[in-house]
Protein backbone atom coordinates (compact mmCIF):
# COMPACT_ATOMS: atom_id res chain seq x y z
CA UNK A 1 0.00 0.00 0.00
CA UNK A 2 1.40 3.25 -0.69
CA UNK A 3 2.12 6.36 1.93
CA UNK A 4 0.74 9.65 1.16
CA UNK A 5 4.29 10.81 0.59
CA UNK A 6 4.75 7.77 -1.88
CA UNK A 7 1.37 8.65 -3.53
CA UNK A 8 2.25 12.62 -3.49
CA UNK A 9 5.79 11.40 -5.18
CA UNK A 10 3.89 10.86 -8.54
CA UNK A 11 4.43 13.49 -11.07
CA UNK A 12 1.22 13.08 -12.83
CA UNK A 13 -0.57 13.59 -9.69
CA UNK A 14 1.47 16.50 -8.13
CA UNK A 15 0.36 17.53 -12.43
CA UNK A 16 -3.40 16.93 -11.25
CA UNK A 17 -3.18 18.02 -7.73
CA UNK A 18 -1.51 21.38 -8.40
CA UNK A 19 -3.83 22.44 -11.12
CA UNK A 20 -6.83 21.80 -8.43
CA UNK A 21 -5.29 24.01 -5.92
CA UNK A 22 -3.26 27.20 -7.77
CA UNK A 23 -6.42 28.96 -8.54
CA UNK A 24 -7.22 29.13 -4.81
CA UNK A 25 -3.95 29.28 -3.63
CA UNK A 26 -3.16 32.25 -5.97
CA UNK A 27 -6.71 33.60 -5.48
CA UNK A 28 -6.48 33.50 -1.32
CA UNK A 29 -2.31 35.46 -1.83
CA UNK A 30 -4.11 38.19 -4.18
CA UNK A 31 -6.89 39.16 -1.56
CA UNK A 32 -4.70 39.17 0.81
CA UNK A 33 -2.41 41.50 -0.19
CA UNK A 34 -5.03 42.96 -1.11
CA UNK A 35 -6.17 43.47 2.29
CA UNK A 36 -2.93 43.97 3.76
CA UNK A 37 -2.11 47.27 1.52
CA UNK A 38 -5.40 48.67 2.54
CA UNK A 39 -4.66 48.11 5.89
CA UNK A 40 -0.75 49.19 6.03
CA UNK A 41 -1.83 52.19 3.80
CA UNK A 42 -5.33 53.55 5.54
CA UNK A 43 -5.32 51.95 9.01
CA UNK A 44 -2.01 51.44 10.46
CA UNK A 45 -0.80 54.33 12.15
CA UNK A 46 2.61 55.85 11.76
CA UNK A 47 5.29 54.32 14.02
CA UNK A 48 6.37 57.17 16.70
CA UNK A 49 10.13 56.34 15.68
CA UNK A 50 9.96 55.71 12.18
CA UNK A 51 6.52 57.73 11.43
CA UNK A 52 5.52 56.66 7.74
CA UNK A 53 8.61 54.86 6.86
CA UNK A 54 7.00 51.48 9.36
CA UNK A 55 5.21 51.18 6.01
CA UNK A 56 8.19 49.78 4.38
CA UNK A 57 8.28 46.89 7.30
CA UNK A 58 5.01 45.39 5.85
CA UNK A 59 7.04 44.26 2.85
CA UNK A 60 10.53 44.07 3.89
CA UNK A 61 9.68 41.92 7.08
CA UNK A 62 7.65 38.87 5.14
CA UNK A 63 10.55 39.29 2.13
CA UNK A 64 13.03 38.83 4.81
CA UNK A 65 11.00 35.99 6.42
CA UNK A 66 10.54 34.06 3.00
CA UNK A 67 14.02 34.54 2.35
CA UNK A 68 15.33 32.56 5.19
CA UNK A 69 12.18 30.13 4.56
CA UNK A 70 12.51 29.55 1.21
CA UNK A 71 15.75 28.62 2.29
CA UNK A 72 15.15 25.93 4.63
CA UNK A 73 12.51 24.88 2.32
CA UNK A 74 15.41 24.04 -0.59
CA UNK A 75 17.58 22.60 2.36
CA UNK A 76 14.96 19.73 3.45
CA UNK A 77 13.97 19.25 -0.81
CA UNK A 78 17.36 18.78 -0.72
CA UNK A 79 17.86 15.93 2.05
CA UNK A 80 14.68 14.56 0.40
CA UNK A 81 16.86 14.30 -2.77
CA UNK A 82 20.32 12.87 -1.17
CA UNK A 83 18.25 10.32 1.35
CA UNK A 84 15.13 9.39 0.08
CA UNK A 85 15.38 9.85 -3.73
CA UNK A 86 11.93 11.51 -3.79
CA UNK A 87 11.07 12.49 -7.14
CA UNK A 88 9.73 15.63 -6.46
CA UNK A 89 12.43 16.64 -4.58
CA UNK A 90 14.89 17.61 -6.94
CA UNK A 91 12.06 19.32 -8.81
CA UNK A 92 10.94 21.35 -5.69
CA UNK A 93 14.77 22.34 -4.78
CA UNK A 94 15.15 24.01 -8.55
CA UNK A 95 12.04 25.24 -8.72
CA UNK A 96 12.59 27.43 -5.70
CA UNK A 97 15.99 28.93 -6.05
CA UNK A 98 15.03 31.56 -8.14
CA UNK A 99 12.50 32.59 -6.18
CA UNK A 100 14.62 32.59 -2.75
CA UNK A 101 16.67 34.73 -4.40
CA UNK A 102 14.48 36.90 -5.93
CA UNK A 103 13.02 37.62 -2.23
CA UNK A 104 15.96 38.09 -0.67
CA UNK A 105 16.61 40.40 -3.00
CA UNK A 106 13.97 42.25 -2.58
CA UNK A 107 14.28 41.65 1.44
CA UNK A 108 18.14 43.71 0.39
CA UNK A 109 16.70 46.48 -1.33
CA UNK A 110 13.68 47.38 0.90
CA UNK A 111 16.17 47.47 3.83
CA UNK A 112 18.82 49.67 2.40
CA UNK A 113 15.56 51.91 1.34
CA UNK A 114 14.32 52.00 5.00
CA UNK A 115 17.62 52.14 6.24
CA UNK A 116 19.02 55.62 4.30
CA UNK A 117 16.27 57.85 6.19
CA UNK A 118 16.34 56.16 9.31
CA UNK A 119 19.82 55.40 9.42
CA UNK A 120 21.28 57.73 7.29
CA UNK A 121 23.05 54.89 5.40
CA UNK A 122 21.75 52.99 2.50
CA UNK A 123 23.85 50.13 3.47
CA UNK A 124 26.31 49.01 6.62
CA UNK A 125 28.68 45.88 6.75
CA UNK A 126 26.29 45.29 10.18
CA UNK A 127 25.99 41.23 11.01
CA UNK A 128 22.69 40.99 9.75
CA UNK A 129 22.71 42.81 6.69
CA UNK A 130 26.25 40.98 5.90
CA UNK A 131 24.63 37.46 6.49
CA UNK A 132 21.82 37.99 4.16
CA UNK A 133 23.89 39.27 1.78
CA UNK A 134 25.98 36.50 1.55
CA UNK A 135 22.53 33.94 1.30
CA UNK A 136 22.02 35.93 -1.36
CA UNK A 137 24.56 34.74 -3.15
CA UNK A 138 24.78 31.38 -1.85
CA UNK A 139 21.14 31.49 -3.79
CA UNK A 140 23.37 32.49 -6.85
CA UNK A 141 25.74 30.24 -6.24
CA UNK A 142 23.21 27.72 -6.23
CA UNK A 143 21.89 28.33 -9.81
CA UNK A 144 25.28 28.87 -11.49
CA UNK A 145 26.42 25.10 -10.35
CA UNK A 146 23.12 24.01 -11.11
CA UNK A 147 23.66 25.32 -14.76
CA UNK A 148 27.00 24.62 -14.83
CA UNK A 149 26.87 20.80 -15.16
CA UNK A 150 25.40 19.28 -18.32
CA UNK A 151 24.22 16.17 -16.19
CA UNK A 152 21.61 16.82 -14.65
CA UNK A 153 21.52 14.29 -12.27
CA UNK A 154 24.90 15.27 -10.75
CA UNK A 155 23.97 18.97 -10.23
CA UNK A 156 21.06 17.77 -8.67
CA UNK A 157 23.20 16.09 -5.96
CA UNK A 158 26.02 18.94 -5.81
CA UNK A 159 23.04 21.51 -5.76
CA UNK A 160 22.06 19.43 -2.74
CA UNK A 161 24.98 19.04 -0.91
CA UNK A 162 25.54 23.01 -1.37
CA UNK A 163 22.52 23.96 -0.11
CA UNK A 164 22.56 21.27 2.74
CA UNK A 165 26.03 23.11 3.89
CA UNK A 166 24.81 26.40 3.79
CA UNK A 167 22.16 25.51 5.84
CA UNK A 168 24.59 26.49 9.02
CA UNK A 169 23.68 30.17 7.40
CA UNK A 170 20.24 30.23 9.04
CA UNK A 171 20.49 30.61 12.62
CA UNK A 172 23.57 32.85 11.97
CA UNK A 173 21.36 35.70 9.68
CA UNK A 174 18.46 34.89 13.05
CA UNK A 175 20.76 34.71 15.91
CA UNK A 176 23.32 37.55 14.34
CA UNK A 177 21.44 40.73 16.50
CA UNK A 178 21.91 38.66 19.51
CA UNK A 179 24.98 37.51 19.12
CA UNK A 180 26.39 40.86 17.95
CA UNK A 181 26.37 44.53 18.44
CA UNK A 182 24.29 45.06 15.10
CA UNK A 183 22.82 48.38 14.16
CA UNK A 184 19.58 46.23 13.13
CA UNK A 185 16.85 46.00 15.44
CA UNK A 186 16.57 42.52 17.57
CA UNK A 187 13.57 40.51 16.68
CA UNK A 188 10.22 42.13 17.37
CA UNK A 189 7.65 39.81 16.01
CA UNK A 190 9.19 35.57 16.26
CA UNK A 191 10.76 35.85 19.98
CA UNK A 192 10.08 35.13 22.83
CA UNK A 193 7.91 36.91 25.03
CA UNK A 194 5.64 37.71 22.33
CA UNK A 195 5.47 40.41 19.69
CA UNK A 196 6.72 43.34 21.08
CA UNK A 197 4.66 45.60 18.30
CA UNK A 198 1.44 47.24 18.91
CA UNK A 199 -1.51 45.16 16.89
CA UNK A 200 -2.14 48.40 14.96
CA UNK A 201 1.27 47.28 13.01
CA UNK A 202 1.36 43.72 13.79
CA UNK A 203 -2.16 42.58 12.46
CA UNK A 204 -1.22 44.14 8.76
CA UNK A 205 2.56 42.95 9.09
CA UNK A 206 1.20 39.35 9.69
CA UNK A 207 -1.38 39.86 7.02
CA UNK A 208 1.13 40.77 3.92
CA UNK A 209 3.27 38.13 5.58
CA UNK A 210 0.73 35.63 5.02
CA UNK A 211 -0.18 37.29 1.88
CA UNK A 212 3.79 36.48 0.63
CA UNK A 213 3.35 33.28 1.89
CA UNK A 214 0.22 32.22 0.07
CA UNK A 215 2.15 33.68 -3.40
CA UNK A 216 5.25 32.17 -2.54
CA UNK A 217 3.73 28.87 -2.78
CA UNK A 218 1.35 29.76 -5.65
CA UNK A 219 4.75 30.30 -7.34
CA UNK A 220 6.53 27.50 -6.65
CA UNK A 221 3.99 25.37 -7.49
CA UNK A 222 3.70 26.69 -10.86
CA UNK A 223 7.95 26.79 -10.91
CA UNK A 224 7.80 22.96 -10.14
CA UNK A 225 4.72 22.17 -12.97
CA UNK A 226 7.30 23.79 -15.28
CA UNK A 227 9.74 21.93 -14.78
CA UNK A 228 8.10 18.80 -14.56
CA UNK A 229 6.70 20.00 -18.15
CA UNK A 230 10.22 20.66 -19.23
CA UNK A 231 11.44 17.29 -18.06
CA UNK A 232 8.89 15.79 -19.55
CA UNK A 233 9.57 17.79 -23.13
CA UNK A 234 13.28 16.73 -22.60
CA UNK A 235 12.88 12.86 -21.92
CA UNK A 236 10.28 12.51 -24.97
CA UNK A 237 12.28 14.41 -27.53
CA UNK A 238 15.53 11.98 -26.91
CA UNK A 239 13.06 8.99 -26.97
CA UNK A 240 12.33 10.41 -30.43
CA UNK A 241 15.47 10.92 -31.58
CA UNK A 242 16.67 7.87 -30.66
CA UNK A 243 13.91 6.01 -32.04
CA UNK A 244 14.22 7.93 -35.07
CA UNK A 245 17.79 6.78 -34.91
CA UNK A 246 17.49 3.29 -34.50
CA UNK A 247 15.68 3.14 -37.69
CA UNK A 248 18.43 4.43 -40.10
CA UNK A 249 19.86 1.97 -42.42
CA UNK A 250 23.26 1.41 -41.00
CA UNK A 251 24.71 2.02 -44.47
CA UNK A 252 23.05 5.77 -43.71
CA UNK A 253 24.58 6.02 -40.28
CA UNK A 254 27.72 5.82 -42.39
CA UNK B 1 -2.77 60.31 2.26
CA UNK B 2 0.65 62.10 3.54
CA UNK B 3 3.44 59.75 3.29
CA UNK B 4 5.60 62.29 5.35
CA UNK B 5 8.97 63.23 4.41
CA UNK B 6 10.42 60.46 3.74
CA UNK B 7 7.72 59.49 1.18
CA UNK B 8 10.25 58.84 -1.75
CA UNK B 9 11.73 55.94 -0.48
CA UNK B 10 8.81 54.20 0.45
CA UNK B 11 6.87 54.66 -3.23
CA UNK B 12 10.67 53.29 -4.53
CA UNK B 13 10.16 50.29 -2.06
CA UNK B 14 6.83 49.07 -2.93
CA UNK B 15 7.20 49.50 -6.68
CA UNK B 16 10.55 47.42 -6.16
CA UNK B 17 8.32 44.74 -5.03
CA UNK B 18 5.68 44.91 -7.27
CA UNK B 19 7.92 45.09 -10.65
CA UNK B 20 9.95 41.96 -9.27
CA UNK B 21 6.66 40.49 -8.38
CA UNK B 22 5.13 40.95 -11.46
CA UNK B 23 8.39 39.90 -13.48
CA UNK B 24 8.38 36.18 -11.57
CA UNK B 25 4.45 35.62 -12.07
CA UNK B 26 4.96 36.60 -15.95
CA UNK B 27 8.16 34.44 -16.48
CA UNK B 28 6.67 31.37 -14.91
CA UNK B 29 3.81 32.02 -16.74
CA UNK B 30 5.64 32.44 -20.35
CA UNK B 31 7.61 29.71 -19.28
CA UNK B 32 5.03 27.31 -18.59
CA UNK B 33 3.70 28.26 -22.07
CA UNK B 34 6.57 27.64 -23.78
CA UNK B 35 6.76 24.16 -22.05
CA UNK B 36 3.28 23.16 -22.92
CA UNK B 37 3.73 24.48 -26.56
CA UNK B 38 6.81 22.08 -26.78
CA UNK B 39 5.27 18.94 -25.28
CA UNK B 40 2.16 19.48 -27.17
CA UNK B 41 4.16 19.86 -30.64
CA UNK B 42 5.61 16.44 -29.68
CA UNK B 43 2.68 15.03 -28.63
CA UNK B 44 0.83 15.89 -32.29
CA UNK B 45 3.67 14.12 -33.59
CA UNK B 46 2.88 11.17 -32.12
CA UNK B 47 5.22 10.67 -29.30
CA UNK B 48 4.30 10.32 -26.29
CA UNK B 49 5.02 9.51 -22.90
CA UNK B 50 4.73 5.56 -21.83
CA UNK B 51 2.18 5.90 -19.66
CA UNK B 52 -0.15 7.55 -22.30
CA UNK B 53 0.66 5.16 -25.01
CA UNK B 54 -0.71 2.42 -22.59
CA UNK B 55 -3.31 4.13 -21.80
CA UNK B 56 -4.40 5.10 -25.53
CA UNK B 57 -3.37 1.03 -26.53
CA UNK B 58 -5.91 -0.02 -23.80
Amino acid sequence: MQTTAQSLANPTRFMSLSATLLPWVGGLAASLIAVGLYLAFFSAPPDYQQGQTVKIMFIHVPSAWLAMGIYLLVAISSFGLLVFRHPLADVSAKAAVPLGAAFTFLALVTGALWGRPMWGAYWVWDARLTSVLILFFLYLGLMALRSSLDDETLAGKLTAILALVGVVLLPIIKFSVDWWNTLHQPASVLRIGGPSIHSSILVPLLVMAVGFMLAFIAMHLTAMRNEILRRRVKALTLAHVSHAGSRVPATAKG
Amino acid sequence: MDLGPHAAFIIASYAVVAIVMAGLITWLILDGRRHQRALDALEARGVRRRSQAEDSAR
